[in-house]
């Protein structure tokens, strides 16, 4: 996601690690070069200049100049400092007498109804929370029935939809309902408004008052400008908010709102929404953040990741097998079940280090979640005994097995070979070759081989 | 009556033009041109979102007409004013749609929330107002309740609607059956909305691609206008986005929205320079009339704080 950013930043230090030592106007060369990233980045002008300040102080001083290699400590200092500036990450703060109320405040699509419908699903699966859902958003055609469709699909409760109230007064029922309905949480999911707008401003003063909302998130999409500033300003100052909530940070906007956010807040970061589906929520922590605008992947993001979609006994198990040498088609597939759990292959390859980097190659290889399908249904095709022993699986076999899963036999064949590919190098793991992450993903073998 | 279309736009765009006018003061206490003053100056036009090059190109200019001479804060405003309107000037076209075919194919696209289902209610509203039949197709068939955001336009603008017959449908199906319909009523026009997308994600943008190929299966001329919505508070990825909607759906113009918030929407000025494409409509508020044709002197004098 900050691809083009670090891209920006690495041709810079690349002008810098080629010399050995970095002379003042080296750096001023190289500060000009990081204001235009950053610039071009969407981060706010103020914020660069911050950032740029505390930077150079740190650079010429002669600690730098003395280091052995100036272009990787430049890399580090602005590395803290963008950490500093994005602030430490926080979870939602529910501590309170439940209900706990939840406001959801922003621009109009920004993505609040989205996140509203994400942060809910969390809540209810990975904390057992009992959640309500209400849409105060009158003004959007179909807002209300989008955030009840959206309870639907999570499984938790909306707010029973009353035509012709006012906010004030869904936000009334909706408290008393998650009162006597024993929720823990309650979410007010408001109308996108200008920061300008006064009636509307002063009508979310006036829920605000009434519900009295132990958070208050501000959602910001990602791809915003330079005003996302002002925007978080003026609903800070007005609202009063406890966090934010960045969006669309899977699309390729340099994403500077994220830098910008807390310094002109104050206010943490608590979550980033990652995509389409429900489950595309993360929470925010810096020093990913940060590694991600430099270009170093987010490794931390990625162990999450796949911790949380399998089971310490699934894995085990995965290990002996392959360990053992005999990891058939059957454990194929229980690999890519996994890795489809595990969310969009796109957004994970993205977290591993150094792959951001060829982010280019990555879209034109095509990577696609629908390939996982594919190789799902090819697997499905075929007999007990042909995933036993894949050995056996001859052009016969394989024509019949593409007229089964409808796809051609040359997919079949790239399948067949990934997992030779994939014992292969199980084989080498034996002999105490790569380990750890890596063969979760069959070393790149469980998929076919891209971007060559 | 609401505010004449300047006024309007110039009170959206006021922060905008408070803003650059406060960097303008600070910046002519002194008001011989020099270096110091024409990087404070690139950065106030780049506050606007204009983009590096824009500013610089902007500044430049300056720089090589102005520098080392006295110079008030108007006469900047107004150079500028001048330099963006000439470079928009180009892009300020009307929408044209092809007189013989029949119906028209509108299709809005763009990322998520930018306000493509709003610009269609707005839009659709006033392309009946002048006597024409207008379809609606809610080819949005992914996020939830944008069929039926669409439904309430159709039925507040009292226009026939083709939706999907469920959840998740094909949008290529929905748009494809939604021009049958359109070709068996008669209809002049049929304006299509599609699901927000973010333009790096390839299976989504395959799927825009589909939509428009099924279509030209019934009238390979269709869709006569494909019209990107901008959201005005985006910043440089507008760049990605125009670049992308235009390589997958040949988009034809462009429609910024939400020009009446405090974002300045100046990356239309970088765009302008950039991909020379026809901005058909800006959006200045909630009424139906605030979907307004783009007026390039207008706009440069709102986004500089001058009177026109």
């Amino acid at each position: 996601m900050f691809d083009q950013l670090s891209g920006r930043l690495d041709g810079v230090f690349k002008k810098l690690t080629g010399r050995g030592v970095l002379s003042e106007k080296d750096i001023d060369a190289a500060m000009r070069e990081i204001r235009i990233a950053l610039l071009e980045a969407d981060v706010a002008l103020p914020v660069i200049k911050t950032l740029i300040k505390k930077v150079k102080e740190d650079a010429v001083g002669e600690k730098v100049l003395k280091s052995i290699k100036p272009g990787e400590q430049v890399v580090k200092i602005v590395n803290d400092k963008l950490v500093e500036i994005l602030g430490e990450g926080e979870g939602l703060n529910l501590a309170t007498q439940p209900p706990a109320v939840v406001m959801m405040v922003g621009l109009q699509g920004s993505g609040k109804t989205t996140t509203t419908g994400k942060i809910a699903k969390r809540l209810k699966e990975k904390e057992k929370k009992k959640v309500l859902l209400a849409s105060l958003d009158i003004y959007r055609p179909a807002a209300q029935q989008q955030l009840q469709t959206l309870a639907e699909r999570t499984g938790v409760d909306g707010l029973e939809i009353v035509e012709g109230q006012k906010p004030v007064e869904i936000a009334k029922r909706a408290l008393k309902a998650a009162k006597t309905g024993g929720y823990d949480v309650l979410f007010l999911d408001t109308a996108g408004r200008l920061e300008i707008d006064e009636d509307l401003m002063a009508e979310l003063e006036t829920v605000k008052q009434l519900v009295n909302p132990v958070e208050t998130l501000l959602v910001v999409d990602s791809l915003t400008g330079q005003v996302a500033v002002n925007v978080a300003k003026t609903f800070h100052e007005r609202i009063g908010i406890t966090g934010n909530v960045l969006t669309r940070i899977d699309g390729d906007g340099r994403g500077g709102a994220a830098l910008s956010m807390r310094e002109m807040t104050g206010c943490p970061i608590k979550f980033l929404g990652m995509g389409e589906g429900l489950g595309a929520l993360e929470v925010f922590r810096p020093e990913s953040m940060a590694n991600r605008i430099l270009g170093m992947g987010d490794v931390v993001s990625l162990v999450e990741k796949v911790q949380e979609a399998t089971s310490e006994e699934d894995m085990m198990g995965m290990m002996e097998k392959m360990l053992s040498g005999q990891f058939d088609l059957n454990d194929m597939k229980k690999q890519m079940k996994m890795m489809q759990r595990m969310g969009s292959l796109k957004g994970m390859m993205k977290l591993i280090p150094g792959v951001s980097k060829m982010a280019k190659q990555l879209d034109q290889a095509n990577v696609d979640d629908k390939m996982v399908v594919h190789q799902i249904a090819i697997i499905d095709s075929m007999t007990k005994q042909e995933r036993k022993n894949p050995s056996i699986l001859n052009a016969k076999r394989r024509q019949r097995i593409a007229k089964g899963c409808g796809l051609e036999v040359s997919a079949v064949n790239k399948l067949i070979k990934s997992h030779q590919q994939m014992q292969k190098m199980m084989k080498k793991m034996q002999s105490g070759g790569m380990g750890g992450l890596g063969s979760m993903f069959g070393g790149g073998g469980g998929f076919p081989p891209m971007g060559r | 009556m609401a505010l004449s279309w300047f006024k309007k736009l110039k009170q959206g765009l006021g922060k905008t033009s408070e803003g650059l006018s406060e960097g303008f003061k600070d910046i002519f206490v002194r008001k011989r041109l020099d270096d110091d003053m024409l990087e404070a100056l690139e950065e106030t036009l780049i506050a606007a979102d204009m983009g590096v090059e824009s500013a610089l190109a902007l500044t430049e200019n300056l720089r090589q007409e102005k520098f080392d001479k006295d110079i008030t804060e108007q006469e900047v405003r107004t150079f500028f004013a001048e330099k963006i309107t000439a470079k928009m000037q180009p892009c300020q076209q009307p929408l044209n749609l092809p007189s013989d075919a029949k119906p028209k194919v509108i299709m809005m696209v763009g990322v998520n929330g930018s306000g493509k289902t709003t610009t269609i209610g707005k839009l659709s509203k006033q392309i009946k107002d002048q006597g024409h039949s207008v379809m609606l197709a809610a080819g949005d068939t992914f996020r939830a309740g944008a069929v039926e955001q669409l439904g309430v336009w159709a039925a507040r603008n009292d226009l026939p609607i083709a939706k999907p017959h469920k959840e998740g449908a094909d949008p290529a199906s929905v748009i494809f059956k939604a021009y049958e319909q359109a070709k068996a009523q008669n209809i002049d026009y049929l304006i299509c909305d599609t699901a927000g997308r973010l333009q790096n994600r390839k299976e989504l943008m395959d799927e825009l691609e589909k939509v428009i190929r099924v279509l030209k299966k019934h009238d390979d001329t269709a869709p006569h206008a494909t019209l990107l919505v901008l959201d005005a508070t985006v910043g440089q990825n507008a760049h990605m986005q125009t670049e992308a909607f235009k390589n997958v759906a040949g988009v034809t113009g462009l429609v910024m929205t939400k020009l009446d918030s405090t974002a300045k929407g100046g990356v239309l000025v970088a765009l302008a320079d950039k991909h020379n494409l026809p901005i058909h409509y800006i959006g200045i508020g909630e009424g139906v009339e605030d979907l307004r044709p783009f007026d390039a002197e207008g706009y440069a004098h709102a986004l500089l704080g001058l009177e026109t």
